[in-house]
């Protein structure tokens, strides 16, 4: 039994220790907002956030997860996650929308450390977080404008 | 293209968009537009419509306003496109339209730009499919609920104002539901008048009018894709595909496997394996614990290498079909003062949309459903039938989004759909979803062929093209698919050489000749088809053209499309808007390509540096012709997009055969664009009032040859073998 906290609730997951955070979110605790791309950390639409920091759930064992703090798209809720999903929505970024889940809470990380990211502090946080439709071009304005909205 | 194929088909019902009737009928409380279409009102062999209760627009009492898409929305933006043409007409409050994808109805979804027999989502042909009959859905709901609303007020239906959900009449007003059943009881007018351009509020209007309503969901993660659907009892099985194209299952041993947690069964399919389990975890770790045995003996084994080889040795001979000739080719190649000849490579290249590959099945009381990306509706319901084994009315489709697909979910064997009800029948009809991994998707075949092209161009002293010549060898598309008897003449595959033919240059002289290999490997249209290929090869090659001409590659191309002043007005305004000819920074370059695909005019100028061996973008200035502009900001975000997705193909993406298997199975070895690699794009729509046509596409061919051409400005090397990162470019 692994006990962490989920979105601000506890949370007890009885499953093998092995299993990745991104299958156990999506077939056992049935959250579906953390999408898989590659298994294998290459894409980043797995991204959720452990501790403030993205991490790669299909990386994750749950095992590691004990007393930590895991959030996922469905529990971004605060300041900086309504400046970061008010830009993508004010600048129309998804297209087919299958990586934001992952772009959004890598975008919430960086915002939270870094009130005004460069445009090379942008691609060092984001370059791991494909979009497969690139709507990159947007996501990098998106960032700018969260950000402008914060300060 | 699939029009030609299928007005050819005899007996094929084809209306014209004119003949294309509305019809309405009441369902519960409601009024639905558009039951049936016109093949059946021309008197045309009716298709059976297996599922009659869809339509093109559903009001219910509750006001809801249910749109049904004849195409599916893989992020292209086709279901906000479809909307506004509906509410442009209609004017219903935006909160109360949702978009549902319509299916099993082909004389009402039928694709008009195939010919209407059949539905369909490709050749970015949804906007202009849908442009005329989705308003006029809108508009005979509208004029309906109007009428409905005038009989009961007793006022003349003129006096009645229609706006945001509303029916008003001096003080009297009433939301559409109040009127839905009492309308749909009503005559179908005959004919509505659609609104004229200048009265459109939604149509050609910004994101700050009209923002996507799907947006929001999408950033919460409240969208939900074939991955996402949750049924009871809902199983995932993960394949174990053949390890090379055309090898068979011989035997397999999963006692293993079939012990471990969670796993329910091990199961073959006429496509593979099926390992299914209660988790995907648990499925993918019994995977591993399963054995197999394959019959190689049919089984594509060639190389890539060995492939590009022999693709070398057949371009060097004459093509064995002719796409276009036009005057004495070879006596003007005789007459050239001077000739310039290249060859250009393209390798394989997968979709590898986000959302890999999936579909869900569930057999209960003999009706089969299947949820997935169907972007060919009615060819999967027929698969879901047969595989089944129940008559395809037996068959309910539920369209969901997907996490991209570039063109994979068009798919004629309908291949993941297959796996899963295939699974589900010997499962006795278990709810299962089949999930590929990402090295499933990339692994199972239906790629963008390889190609080669052998260009030559004859100059005159002055430097003026005088013969053309282009000879492609690469794989049919279409052959071996229901479309080879329309699409391919005399052995000529049109999207083998769409892009490469009909150019808006005037040669005096050209010849575009095709050899069309056979080769063991399934191949599909990826973005954009041929002219991800074509478009390289044309315009990366024009370029050497007029450096060898001595020639500004702006004014070369202009001087040579004189009779295609629509191509020519796009080309200045990109270059105009780059600010072509005027200095840029030191180790700037930059480079320019026009393409036309899917009757989209598309012009991008690329400004580069070189960093390393390669080039870096810095900013595209992309100008297009579509038509009417639509979604203004969905047709820019449309260029972004397909710039980014071009771009990574040309740079860095290619899918490697060694001995028939392919090498690259997940995003290390197979690379795409990276947020870092993104240029600043600049997008202008030229202003026009004729029919709109796609964007979902036409914004990938111009990338790569306008990179190639700036990286050639900016290092005096021409890229011919793609991707860039190739060694021998090195
Ligand atoms: S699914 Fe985890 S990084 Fe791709
Ligand atoms: S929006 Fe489609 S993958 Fe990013």
């Amino acid at each position: 039994m692994v006990r962490f906290t989920l979105n601000g609730r506890p949370q007890a997951l009885d499953v093998e220790a092995e299993m990745p955070l991104l299958w156990a979110l999506r077939d056992e605790i049935g959250l579906t907002g953390t999408k898989y791309g590659c298994g294998q950390a290459l894409c980043g639409a797995c991204t959720v956030l452990v501790d403030g920091q993205p991490v790669r759930a299909c990386q994750t064992p749950v095992g590691d997860l004990e007393n930590r703090v895991v959030a996922t798209i469905e529990g971004a809720a605060g300041r900086v996650a309504e400046a970061v999903q008010n830009a993508w929505t004010g600048l129309d970024v998804p297209q087919c929308g299958y990586c934001q889940s992952g772009q959004v809470l890598a975008a919430i990380a960086l915002l939270s450390e870094n009130r005004s990211p460069s445009d090379a502090d942008i691609d060092a946080a984001l370059a791991g977080n494909l979009c497969r439709c690139a709507t990159y071009h947007r996501i990098r304005a998106a960032v700018h404008a969260a950000a402008r909205a914060l300060a | 293209m699939l029009a030609k194929f299928l007005d050819s088909t005899a007996g094929s019902p084809a209306p014209s968009r004119r003949g294309l009737l509305i019809g309405a009928a009441a369902i519960s409380g409601g009024l639905m537009i558009g039951f049936r279409g016109g093949a059946r009102a021309q008197g045309a062999k009716p298709a059976a419509p297996a599922n009659p209760f869809a339509g093109y627009v559903t009001i219910g009492a509750d006001n809801s306003v249910t749109i049904h898409s004849a195409h599916m929305d893989m992020g292209q933006g086709i279901y906000h496109g479809i909307a506004t043409l509906v509410n442009e007409e209609l004017r219903a409050d935006w909160a109360q339209i949702r978009v549902e994808g319509g299916w099993g109805n082909p004389a009402l979804f039928g694709n008009v730009n195939w010919g209407g027999a059949i539905q369909g989502t490709g050749g970015s042909t949804g906007m202009q499919s849908s442009f005329e009959r989705y308003r006029r859905a809108g508009a005979v709901a509208r004029q309906m609920l109007v009428n409905a609303a005038a009989a009961e007020w007793k006022v003349p239906a003129a006096e009645i104002v229609v706006e945001r959900g509303l029916l008003r009449h001096g003080a009297r007003q009433a939301p559409f539901g109040a009127f839905a059943a009492r309308a749909a009881a009503l005559p179908v007018p005959a004919d509505v008048a659609l609104r004229a351009p200048q009265d459109w509020i939604y149509i050609g209007k910004d994101r700050d009018v009209l923002p996507k309503f799907d947006s929001r969901a999408k950033v919460t993660g409240r969208q939900d894709f074939t991955i996402d659907v949750r049924l009871p009892g809902l199983l995932t099985a993960v394949m174990i595909h053949p390890p090379l194209f055309g090898a068979t299952l011989k035997s397999f041993d999963a006692a293993k496997a079939r012990t471990m947690k969670g796993v329910v069964d091990v199961v073959a399919t006429p496509r593979g394996l099926a390992v299914v389990a209660d988790n995907m975890w648990r499925a993918l770790r019994a995977r591993e614990a399963v054995t197999a045995e394959w019959d190689t003996s049919q089984a594509e084994t060639r190389s890539s290498e060995a492939l590009m080889a022999e693709y070398r040795a057949l371009a060097a001979k004459p093509g064995v079909a002719t796409a276009e000739v036009k005057g004495d080719v070879e006596k003007a190649f005789a007459g050239a003062a001077r000739i310039v000849e290249a060859i250009y490579e393209f390798p394989y290249l997968a979709h590898a949309a986000l959302e890999p590959m999936n579909a869900i099945a569930r057999i209960e009381n003999g009706r089969v459903e299947v949820w997935g990306g169907h972007q060919m509706p009615d060819i999967y319901q027929g698969i879901a039938a047969r595989v089944a084994g129940v008559t395809p009315d037996k068959v309910t489709l539920h369209v969901m989004k997907t996490g991209g697909g570039f063109g994979r979910r068009a798919v004629i064997d309908g291949d993941v759909v297959a796996e899963a009800v295939a699974v589900s029948r010997v499962l006795g009809g278990r709810p299962v979803r089949v999930q590929w991994t990402r090295e499933d998707d990339m692994r199972a075949g239906r790629y963008r062929p390889a190609y080669i092209h052998r260009l030559k161009a004859g100059l005159d002293a002055a430097g003026n093209i005088v013969a053309w010549q282009n000879h492609i060898v690469g794989q049919s598309i279409l052959a071996g698919t229901p479309f080879e008897q329309g699409l391919v003449r005399n052995g000529v595959d049109l999207t083998s050489v769409e892009g490469a033919q009909h150019l808006p240059y005037a040669f005096p002289a050209m010849k575009v000749e095709l050899t069309s290999t056979r080769v063991g490997v399934p191949v599909l249209w990826w973005r954009a088809v041929g002219s991800t290929h074509t478009a390289y090869a044309v315009e990366a090659f024009l370029d050497e053209v007029a450096a060898a001409a001595g020639k500004d590659p702006v004014q070369f191309r202009l001087a040579l499309m004189k009779d295609h002043p629509r191509h020519a007005a796009v080309l200045r305004l990109a270059a105009e808007k780059a600010g072509w000819g005027q200095p840029l920074p030191a180790g700037r370059f930059r480079g320019i390509a026009i393409a036309e695909s899917f009757e989209t005019i598309v012009a991008q100028v690329a400004e580069v540096s070189v960093e390393g061996n390669l080039p870096r973008v810095h900013r595209v200035v992309c100008a297009l012709d579509c038509g009417v502009a639509v979604n203004p900001d969905n047709i820019r975000a449309q260029m972004e997009g397909g710039i980014g997705f071009g771009l990574g193909a040309i740079l860095k993406s290619k899918l490697t055969l060694d001995k028939g298997r392919v090498v690259e199975g997940n995003f290390d070895g197979y690379e795409v664009l990276r947020l870092d690699e993104m240029p600043r794009v600049e997008v202008h729509i030229l202003p026009s009032s004729t029919k709109p046509t796609g964007v979902g596409e036409p914004g990938v061919p111009p990338i790569g040859p306008a990179v190639a051409n700036a990286f050639h400005a900016a290092s005096g090397r021409r890229i011919r073998v793609l991707p860039f990162t190739r060694p021998e470019n090195a």
